[in-house]
């Protein structure tokens, strides 16, 4: 069943984009499923394993359901310090 | 306490935050912009971050130090925003009663911050050229071309 859910971008993800979010309607349950979902449409080659998931301000894992109304902020590979 | 910010880092200042009649031992860490990385030359460094994560993941950070070793006090300030060459994009200082666990803390924190803090930093090369560290070709990001 189709989710509606904003995505928040950021850095390399954002200029891929080339919007900083977007509320847009998926069939995802996971945060993966909406990764993958998302890779093909701004047509990423980013690999998910180095990449960073959180749902409403909170971290998550690429396993972690996601519900309707929920706020998805995907992170690029980090690169503090 | 972990902090963001776009103003100058005074490790100077800082330290004092972390004085303690208990402590006999300060152990401090400065990260750098230096001219070059990965045979490429830089101009500048461009730090971007999601402040209420980064923050959030921060202080996790500094508990799990405190937790694991003995320590009195531990800070961490990241720079956001542009930065030039030579300024100082992070400090950690860290207080103890001795010596080892104000190294071994101070190596904890350093490590965990740039492996799981929401921060990303975008080089700007003297060719005009820029990148996003550690994405995939991320030399290729920013051409201009």
């Amino acid at each position: 069943m189709s989710k509606t859910l904003t995505v928040r971008y950021f850095a390399a993800f954002r200029e891929r984009a080339g919007i900083d979010e977007e509320t847009i309607s998926l069939a995802a349950n996971t945060t993966r499923d909406v990764f993958d979902l998302l890779k093909t449409r701004h047509r990423s080659s980013e690999p998910l394993r180095h990449c960073k998931v959180a749902i409403n301000d909170e971290m998550a894992d690429w396993d972690t359901p996601v519900n309707d109304g929920d706020t998805i902020l995907l992170f690029p590979p980090v690169a503090g310090g | 306490m972990m902090q963001l910010t776009e103003k100058v880092i005074r490790p100077d200042e800082l330290r004092s935050r972390l004085t303690d009649p208990g402590a006999g031992a300060y152990a401090s860490f400065e990260g750098w912009i230096r001219n070059q990385n990965e045979g490429q030359a830089v101009l500048r460094l461009e730090y971007e971050s999601y402040e209420p994560l980064a923050v959030k993941e921060g202080e996790r950070v500094i508990e799990e130090a405190a937790v694991k070793f003995p320590i009195l006090k531990a800070e961490c300030v990241h720079r956001v925003g542009m930065l030039e060459i030579g300024e100082c994009a992070v400090w950690v200082g860290v207080s103890s009663p001795h010596r080892d666990e104000a190294f071994e803390a101070c190596r904890y924190i350093i490590d965990q911050v740039k492996v799981r803090l929401p921060i990303w930093k975008k080089e700007h090369y003297v060719d005009g050229n820029s990148g996003w560290v550690n994405c995939e070709r991320c030399a290729s990001h920013g051409e201009v071309a």
